[in-house]
């Protein structure tokens, strides 16, 4: 489990602010949504910490995030080790163009895992975790694009796993799923809390109520308002924390 | 009738018209190369090379045409893709994608598409003079492969633009290198676009005349090694439609239905292939 703590972060697009200097604390082994209406910037804040904002045309990066204590926007940061602490899942699955066994293993392989027993192992640990293994065991090396949708974002939550990171990042992991779908992956995340540090972008908030153990709610690329989630859903300070609670902005 | 249906049963018709032109034009192209060239066709035309006389009418085939064809073509597709791949990899954002030098070199390619083969031909020529070579397989790959090269390379980085970001960024989440990535992930989603480039390169390279017509030579032998001079079918269509005697330009249009088979089996085994590794 790893530590994440953000720093002064503000992020610029071609000279337009989307943060503006974030500072907070993200507990260990609990589900921290990122709330806010759409353009917030929460999608830029959680791509922060994966580095991933990297492969942005334009993004100007500064302050800090520091995870266990390094700050990982400094250059000299080994980014595929930091890359394989955290897992990410997309807003729509993405499953590679390869089988469905594949595409588990393709992170161990990259690593240096070798030993086909080995990667047995672990596809068949990762599966079983994201409730696939009896779904899709008779199928494993047919390609993953055949998967229903839900199927494929339980595989990518496999996938990202199977590397064995400490933090999952998820941005909006469901909201390209069916409700039952949706729901599966919901649960996944819960039973996966306690044992990864996790971070989920969500425009729901009906689903933040759900998962979140704590809470930041972005506004205009700034920070609002964050804390345990009870609490804010119950009496929150601010009054934007209140009018978006309330529906008034979205 | 209103105006408005009235102009767009106008336009309807102007598309219709359009389909029909490019269909029509292709079916005409392959009606009269059949028509006149089917009956010519026989086995000794594939499997023997021209006798003496052959070109008055006499004994033979094309077997020389042919696999001059295959080797031209097979050499310059092959070396046309090796320059290919890492040209297409750079102009890739995470590579040297954006940078002045990936600019000017899809400029450059873009203006290599549109210099005429002749040019390469004899531009090659130069090359081969300058080099001490006379006319020869090898001469004629080399002009073939520029001949091939920008249309492979533009159309390969057309498909390889495709590959949905988030691909990528999926292989770079789980800490995959650029390397990585492109060649595991975005080379397999694209492999289909690949081969359709690659295939499209190859058929522009087999039917082109006037690129190998003073760098490869033409022979009536077999090809036999890369500095002799080598037969091609397109210069064997353009020698036998440029005799006097019918029968042996009858034999022309066979021949440019053996290039037409040639290209249409490969096309159709490319798109097996890509079918089957999906």
């Amino acid at each position: 489990m790893s530590h994440i703590s953000i720093r002064d972060l503000s992020v610029s697009y071609d000279g337009h602010l989307a943060l503006k200097g974030i500072s907070v604390d993200i507990p260990d082994g609990q589900v921290t949504a990122i709330i806010g209406p759409s353009g917030c910037g929460k999608t830029t804040l959680l791509r922060c910490c994966n580095r991933l904002i990297d492969l942005t045309e334009g993004a100007q990066v500064s302050g800090s995030v520091l995870i266990d204590g390094v700050n990982i926007l400094d250059p000299s940061v080994d980014i595929i080790q930091l890359r394989k602490k955290t897992g990410y899942l997309a807003q729509r699955p993405y499953p590679l163009p390869m089988s469905v066994y594949d595409n588990v293993a393709y992170g161990p392989r990259i690593h240096g895992t070798k030993s086909r027993r080995d990667l047995d192992s672990i596809v068949e640990r990762c599966l079983k975790a994201t409730s696939l293994w009896e779904e899709v065991r008779g199928r494993l090396h047919r390609p993953a694009g055949k998967l229903s949708v839900g199927q494929q974002q339980r595989l990518c939550l496999a996938r990202a796993l199977a590397v064995e990171p400490e933090v999952l990042l998820g941005d909006e992991p469901t909201s390209a799923l069916d409700p039952v779908s949706a729901q599966q992956v919901e649960k996944k995340l819960v039973e996966l809390k306690g044992d990864y540090t996790i971070v989920l972008v969500t425009h729901i908030l009906r689903q933040a109520k759900r998962l979140a153990d704590y809470l930041i709610f972005l506004y205009l690329g700034e920070l609002v308002e964050h804390g345990p989630a009870a609490h804010i859903f119950s009496s929150p300070r601010d009054q934007k924390t209140r009018a978006y609670l309330g529906g008034e902005i979205s | 009738m209103e105006p408005k249906r009235l102009e767009e049963s106008i336009f309807k018709a102007l598309m219709l018209l359009s389909a029909v032109i490019v269909t029509a034009s292709l079916g005409a192209v392959l009606v009269v190369v059949l028509v006149r060239g089917l009956p010519a066709l026989s086995l000794s035309m594939i499997t023997q090379v021209p006798k003496g006389g052959y070109y008055l009418g006499g004994e033979g085939g094309v077997l020389n045409a042919i696999t001059g064809s295959l080797c031209l073509a097979g050499g310059a597709t092959l070396a046309a893709f090796l320059l290919s791949l890492p040209l297409v990899l750079y102009q890739q954002r995470e590579f040297g994608g954006g940078t002045a030098l990936a600019g000017l070199t899809r400029l450059s390619l873009d203006v290599m598409w549109g210099i005429p083969s002749i040019v390469y031909g004899a531009f090659g020529f130069v090359l081969m003079l300058y080099l001490g070579l006379r006319a020869s397989l090898l001469g004629g790959m080399i002009a073939l492969t520029l001949v091939e090269l920008p249309i492979m390379a533009r159309a390969m980085h057309e498909v390889v633009k495709m590959v949905p970001a988030e691909l990528k960024e999926a292989s770079y989440a789980l800490g995959a290198t650029r390397l990585e990535t492109a060649s595991k992930v975005v080379w397999r989603y694209a492999l289909p676009g690949i081969l359709t480039a690659v295939l499209l390169a190859f058929g522009r390279g087999i039917g082109d005349a006037a690129s190998v017509l003073f760098t490869a030579g033409f022979t009536d032998r077999l090809p036999s090694s890369l500095t002799e001079p080598v037969a091609s079918l397109s210069l064997a269509v353009f020698f036998q439609i440029g005799t006097p005697f019918p029968e042996v330009q009858q034999r022309a249009y066979a021949s440019a239905v053996i290039l037409l088979a040639i290209v249409l089996v490969l096309s159709l085994g490319m798109r097996l292939l890509s079918r089957k590794s999906d």
